[in-house]
């Protein structure tokens, strides 16, 4: 999930000392992923391929495109800038936040979503409910993903220009050409196959540090103690000081924790949002699917330790990093320990490994906005009915256009000062409404068609209510950004909800037949496909990976609880 | 394209079916004739060359870098010789890939035949 973060610039002194080593390797990784760009081309015949691979890619692969569209450069950064600024507190973003979320998608959703052969999240909700709710989310959707592309390149921008000295106009025109080219190349098996070889970049970029930055505090040990001198006991804790009542940096305590970080901000974001749910869909057959958010937990639990330990480690070796006396802000944590530590060689990879990540959360949002925008917008209410190929072409200037649209959008969050609290502030409001849309209409059968719009309209606007009027007027003392994220996304669940049903018990619910696979208890014809050979592997068990993972989220509280 | 006539054929079909004008019948069928047309299955190439080809060439790039290193890289690194180990870890990671490749090579694509049919 989204973390929140104080400033976006790096200090200027950051300029890392790149050398031609460095550069290679840089210009190496582009080539490939131009590569990958054109070899992907080949494989677009229909617009199923364009924009779903052809729902046929195997679990492995999407497994780990999930998780890399989640581990974008604004994550990593402002994970470790987190970790800096509260400590330990980092872990619920993973633990609570992420793990019961991903493994719901996994086990109880996924069923849904890929049996009725939905070709994106907002078109569920024109089989659900009516055209209304799936015009909204399909609106909203396409809105939110042109801005938080936008928020990825103009934080790319700054980052680079710190880092290598580029202007900032020069990156936000590369990282665009380039995202844009793979794309609009190869469609959606481009930007997969993209992510997965990020995902090992970006893990090669962080591991060095994190092992330099461990040795350089002391080890554990010697950081633990180094950070209880400094910033007292709570800090290397998960859960310390977050009693009601009792006061936390954070500005949360532990049940606005479970019920707004755990609950509703992390199944709105992992469960209904498209740019993570498109990745299950493009799997290959439904227990692919299932698995494709059950692979990607068993490395979100550890990446925790990737982004927290540097963050920790700056704020142990620099006293009081991040505030305006010792020249660094929080963001400044992953820079800082790279200009530190890393020789030439390890740095070309830690840079690659950056640019790879702000790339990989770019084109997550870009290769579904298309999706969306052709698909439930453009073919459902504008050019209705024609053949295939003109979808194809129309999803490949779309692309051109939403990636040009974000450009100008990377301007729009230059105005924020806290770039991971606005693009949390967006999610509660753009994915919360939408979860619970999808979650009442799954679960309760009697939601009739129109509540879906209705549900879906309250629970945005009550949200974005409770952020811009009663929290930014000040109405109600909310210690933090980070806390009214929180609340403004109870406050959007709890309006979605009572809105539906209210509007339901006054209309008319859909009629049975057309329910079909579509609530829970129901199976959809798409279903009975037998499964493929060698998916009753006892390793392949849904049930098995996911409950795996959740305990093994719960067991890696146990040493941050005490 | 005569195949894609699925639009205007459920155009008069949902009719009546007033609420959403649209059933998830109409989603299946025409999923399913295009998953039937699809050609990723067939024409993709294995990513697993690509990952283990990068980081081959990353891992002696890296590696090269930590033969003989410079005192002031060694002391930036607390001593450690970063550059070897992470060059050595990414090749490790390259060969894993290629390896794994040679071991379970893609299936051959089974070219145009019934796309039902598709290979894993």
């Amino acid at each position: 999930m989204q973390t929140p973060t104080t400033h976006t610039y790096l200090a200027a002194e950051l300029r890392l000392p790149t050398n031609w080593p460095d550069y290679t390797i840089l210009g190496i990784y582009f080539v490939v992923v131009l590569g990958i760009g054109f070899a992907a081309r080949r494989s677009v015949r229909t617009s199923l391929d364009f924009f779903l691979s052809g729902r046929s890619l195997p679990a492995w692969i999407t497994g780990l495109a999930f998780i890399s569209a989640n581990l974008a450069a604004t994550e990593i950064l402002g994970m470790a800038a987190n970790s800096a600024q509260y400590g330990a507190y980092t872990v619920h973003w993973y633990w609570i936040g992420a793990i019961p979320a991903m493994v719901f998608l996994g086990l109880v959703m996924m069923p849904f979503y890929y049996g009725s052969k939905v070709r994106s999240v907002p078109e569920m909700l024109l089989l659900r409910f009516d055209k209304w709710a799936h015009l909204l989310s399909s609106a909203l959707f396409a809105f939110a993903a042109v801005l938080i592309a936008g928020v990825n390149l103009y934080a790319l921008a700054i980052v680079v220009e710190a880092l290598l000295g580029w202007p900032q106009w020069v990156a936000i025109v590369v990282a665009g050409a380039f995202v844009l080219a793979y794309i609009t190349l190869g469609g959606l098996s481009s930007a997969i196959y993209n992510e997965v070889l990020q995902f090992f970049v970006i893990l090669a970029a962080l591991i060095p540090i994190v092992v330099l930055g461990l040795k350089k505090a002391g080890g554990w040990d010697g950081l633990t103690d180094s950070l209880t001198k400094a910033h007292g006991a709570d800090f290397t804790t998960a859960w310390g000081g977050t009693g009601i009542g009792s006061d936390n940096p954070l500005g949360a305590n532990w049940l606005t924790i479970v019920l707004g970080l755990g609950f509703v901000l992390s199944f709105g974001y992992w469960t209904t949002n498209f740019a993570e749910v498109q990745r299950a869909l493009s799997a290959k057959n439904l227990s692919a699917a299932q698995r494709t958010p059950l692979i990607a937990a068993f490395p979100k639990i550890f990446i925790v330790f990737l982004v927290m330990i540097p963050g920790l480690t700056a704020a142990a070796l620099v006293p009081g990093f991040g505030t305006a006396d010792s020249g660094y802000q929080y963001n400044d944590a992953i820079p800082y320990l790279m200009e530190q530590l890393l020789p030439n060689g390890v740095l070309g990879v830690a840079v690659t490994g950056l640019l790879a990540a702000f790339m990989a959360g770019m084109a997550a949002n870009v290769s579904s906005f298309n999706t969306v925008f052709t698909n439930d917008i453009w073919a459902r209410y504008v050019v209705k009915g024609r053949e295939d190929e003109y979808y194809v072409r129309f999803g490949r200037l779309i692309t051109v256009i939403g990636v040009c649209a974000s450009v100008g959008t990377a301007f729009l969050a230059s105005s924020f000062s806290n770039i991971m609290s606005y693009l949390q502030t967006l999610f509660s409001f753009f994915n919360v409404p939408m979860f619970v849309v999808f979650i009442v209409g799954m679960f309760w059968k009697r939601a009739s068609a129109v509540s879906g719009f209705w549900g879906l309209l309250a629970g945005t606007v009550a949200a974005m209510v409770n952020y811009f009027w009663i929290y930014k007027q000040d109405i109600i003392d909310i210690p933090s950004d980070q806390g009214a994220n929180f609340v403004s996304a109870i406050v959007g669940f709890v309006a979605g909800a009572v809105v539906m049903v209210a509007v339901s018990l006054f209309t008319e619910p859909k009629p049975a037949e057309e329910l079909q696979g579509l609530v829970y208890g129901t199976v959809s014809p798409g279903m009975s496909e037998p499964p493929a050979a060698g998916d009753d592997a006892w390793y392949r068990r849904p049930a098995l990976l996911g409950w795996g993972a959740v305990v093994l989220a719960a067991a890696c509280y146990i040493p941050f609880s005490f | 394209m005569s195949e894609h006539s699925g639009h205007s054929e459920h155009s008069e079909h949902s009719e009546h079916s007033d609420h959403s004008g649209y059933s998830e019948k109409d989603v299946q069928r025409e999923v399913s004739e295009l998953q039937a047309k699809s050609a990723t299955a067939a024409r993709i190439f294995d990513l697993r060359r690509i990952i283990g080809g990068l980081f081959v060439i990353y891992g002696v790039i890296v590696t090269i870098a930590g033969i003989s290193p410079s005192d002031a890289d060694l002391d930036k690194a607390e001593g450690v010789n970063i550059n070897l180990w992470t060059g050595l870890g990414m090749l490790a990671l390259g060969l894993f890939f290629l390896a794994w490749l040679w071991l379970r090579p893609t299936a051959p694509p089974t070219p145009e035949v019934l796309p039902d049919e598709r290979a894993e």
